[in-house]
């Protein structure tokens, strides 16, 4: 490969964190794609008897939550537990009540997410005792359960993709808009680029984060009110990146053939300029993208960003940050994720930022 | 530099005003008023409420009293804590946040400069090496994760220091929240410095410099002072940040400082705190940025010649 952009490439490909950067980046993503799909679990449900369970390989319900469950259960179920034998993965149980057991509350074995459905093996004393065998079921939660006991490696799956999703979707918009002005106000330049970068200094000194909790506070939190807040935080640099590398591009000789040759001022720009930003581009939307995943959990951390039924990694780490005392690792997952993704994007755009210097290398 | 500074005052103008007016309309267009109570009050209550702190009048009105009350230095009685008006409240908060601020970033600038500066001199070395992966870690640790971390293992684990508080600011509840805002800008830092210097040390004069002989310790003296440029450019921005407080920070330590009160004020509607706190923030965005220029241009007699 001969193309600057070919050499670029292939001096990526030889960055080692880089790549290994990229590999993690791509790991995350498709986990958080597929991985709710194949843990088994929904991210919705609760196991009430499985309430914050620490990270582990053991199936569940284990020994220690068997005896609670089935208490609980038989209470609900307004009978005593006369007998409790395991054999293997079937529970052989004595149900005992003076009313007569209902037939119909066993649904609430199964309904538990704990137990299969149950079968009848006998019943003795005019139907006041009931023996049933029902099978426990074998759940794995490799990262432990949540305060409500819902599985959290799911939860921080299906959080990762409204992270990820956000994250893309505000540096993208960040990206359009920042490309457009920059590359307008250099290419024009004169007293149209003064009025313009004028203006982006002005916003710089805004105090922007204030403004968005101000935004989020008052207008009802919605994803697309956050996305448009976020992306109007961050195209700025991405303004001030476009219009230096045009600026230079501007006099090339190129450009003043396209001119000569009569193109229009917005053909030049889309045709001409733009294409030749893109390595810079591609550098500042690489470290973007962590910016506005940051903003985006910062916000949610504080209750302004995503809001429940919906969760981010920023809700997450909120609630884990709650029960630190009673359950860390409710703040270990989403947290370890959301570092990794941070730290690998930050990686990958040094790598880019190196690939793409045409002095190094 | 006169001129330089007071043309770059005059700029500043237009900034603060726009801020203002973004503020107060943005929260007048907002559903909901001060008076919101979890109990609402009698209609005339209300009704006379209202009419003590102005907001019957004509939202334009109110904006031009406000101006006129901001123009004689009065940021208005505090609407969610009676009797106290904005200006006690920031003259509260703000020693909070700026002492936290100002420890922060005096840490953040010796740790990161520091390091970038042993990256820079020996490329490769151990240091370098550790930057590469530990600079994008720090950049990578948000507050609300490493301030609860923080809590574990010094607060609770180990029991050395306070889990929050502020006490007067002992140093014991300083800590904790300074190492917390201090973190993610080491690497910030050492990043810049590493890079800037290392191109520096590229240069002709320098390479000269080191070819007639002079020793190492004086040449790296001479490439810092233009080295330092784009740090100092860029602890400005950061200075404003850090001194007009971490909202997360001082939630999460439970500080009495500036970002506090700001989020309490946009909670319960208190239209002049938060405008107040908006407002100082802006006015120390500039100041701070304007300082910044001035250091750069006081470090590279190029930029001189501009002002």
């Amino acid at each position: 490969m001969t193309s600057p952009a070919g050499r670029a490439l292939s001096r990526l490909g030889r960055t080692r964190t880089a790549m290994a950067a990229l590999i993690v980046l791509v790991l995350i993503g498709l986990a958080c794609l597929i991985g709710p799909g194949v843990t088994g679990r929904e991210p919705e449900r609760a196991y009430p008897d499985l309430r914050q369970l620490p990270a582990g390989l053991a199936a569940q319900p284990d020994p220690a939550h068997l005896g609670p469950a089935l208490e609980r259960l038989a209470f609900r179920m307004r009978v005593k537990l006369e007998a409790v034998a395991r054999e293997g993965d079937t529970l052989r149980l004595t149900l005992r009540s003076d009313a007569g057991v209902d037939r119909r509350s066993l649904a609430y074995l199964p309904r538990s997410g704990l137990f299969g459905p149950p079968d009848v093996l006998e019943e003795r004393d005019a139907g006041r005792s009931l023996a049933i065998a029902v099978p426990i079921r074998q759940l794995h939660f490799p990262l432990g359960t949540d305060v409500q006991g819902r599985d959290l490696l799911t939860r921080c799956l299906v959080a990762g993709r409204v992270s990820l999703a956000i994250g893309l979707a505000a540096s993208l918009v960040a990206l359009l808009i920042g490309v457009a002005y920059g590359a307008t106000a250099g290419f024009l330049g004169g007293a149209v680029d003064a009025v313009m970068m004028r203006l982006v200094d002005v916003l710089y000194a805004l105090p922007f984060v204030f403004f968005v909790i101000l935004l989020l506070v008052f207008f009802r939190p919605s994803l697309l009110l956050m996305l448009v807040a976020i992306a109007a935080v961050e195209w700025l640099d991405m303004a001030r990146v476009v219009r230096a590398v045009t600026l230079s591009l501007r006099e090339r000789d190129f450009v003043r053939a396209a001119r000569a040759l009569g193109l229009g001022t917005p053909r030049i720009i889309l045709r001409h300029i733009v294409p030749n930003t893109l390595g810079p581009v591609a550098v500042t939307a690489t470290l973007l993208v962590p910016q506005v995943i940051l903003l985006e959990s910062f916000l949610s951390f504080l209750g302004l960003g995503v809001q429940e039924p919906q969760t981010s990694w920023g809700v997450l780490i909120a609630e884990g940050a709650r029960s630190i005392e009673a359950a860390p690792h409710l703040l270990a997952g989403p947290a370890v994720l959301l570092i990794a993704t941070l730290v690998a994007l930050n990686l990958l755009g040094d790598g880019l930022a190196d690939a793409l210097d045409p002095r190094v290398g | 530099m006169i001129r330089f500074i007071l043309r770059r005052l005059a700029q500043a103008l237009p900034t603060l005003l726009a801020v203002v007016t973004v503020s107060f309309f943005l929260m007048r267009l907002a559903p909901g008023g001060p008076f919101d109570l979890e109990r609402p009050l009698a209609p005339a209550a209300l009704e006379n409420l209202r009419r003590v702190y102005g907001l019957d009048r004509p939202l334009i009105v109110q904006f031009g009293s406000y101006l006129a009350s901001l123009a004689r230095g009065d940021l208005g009685p505090s609407f969610s804590f009676r009797d106290q008006s904005v200006l006690d409240l920031i003259v509260r908060g703000l020693p909070v946040s700026a002492t936290l601020g100002a420890l922060a970033l005096g840490l953040a600038a010796l740790l990161g400069v520091g390091l970038g500066i042993a990256a820079a001199l020996r490329r490769g070395g151990a240091v370098d090496r550790l930057l590469g992966v530990g600079a994008a870690l720090t950049l990578s640790l948000p507050s609300f994760v490493v301030a609860p971390l923080l809590q574990i293992a010094f607060g609770l684990t180990l029991r050395w220091l306070p889990l929050g508080g502020w006490e007067g600011g002992s140093p014991s509840h300083l800590v904790l929240p300074v190492v917390t805002l201090a973190l993610p800008q080491v690497g910030a830092l050492a990043r810049l410095t590493r890079a800037s210097l290392g191109e520096v040390l590229r240069t002709q004069p320098i390479r000269t410099m080191r070819s007639l002989g002079l020793p190492p310790a004086r040449v790296t003296r001479h490439a810092l002072r233009g080295a330092l440029l784009p740090v100092v450019a860029y602890l400005g921005p950061l200075a404003a940040a850090l001194l007009t407080g971490s909202v997360v920070v001082e939630t999460i330590f439970g500080l009495p400082g500036i970002g506090r009160y700001f989020v309490e004020g946009a909670l319960n509607r208190d239209y002049t705190l938060v405008m107040g706190t908006v407002l100082l923030v802006a006015g120390l965005v500039i100041a701070l940025n304007l300082a910044a220029d001035l250091a750069c241009a006081w470090l590279d007699p190029r930029l001189r010649a501009d002002a």
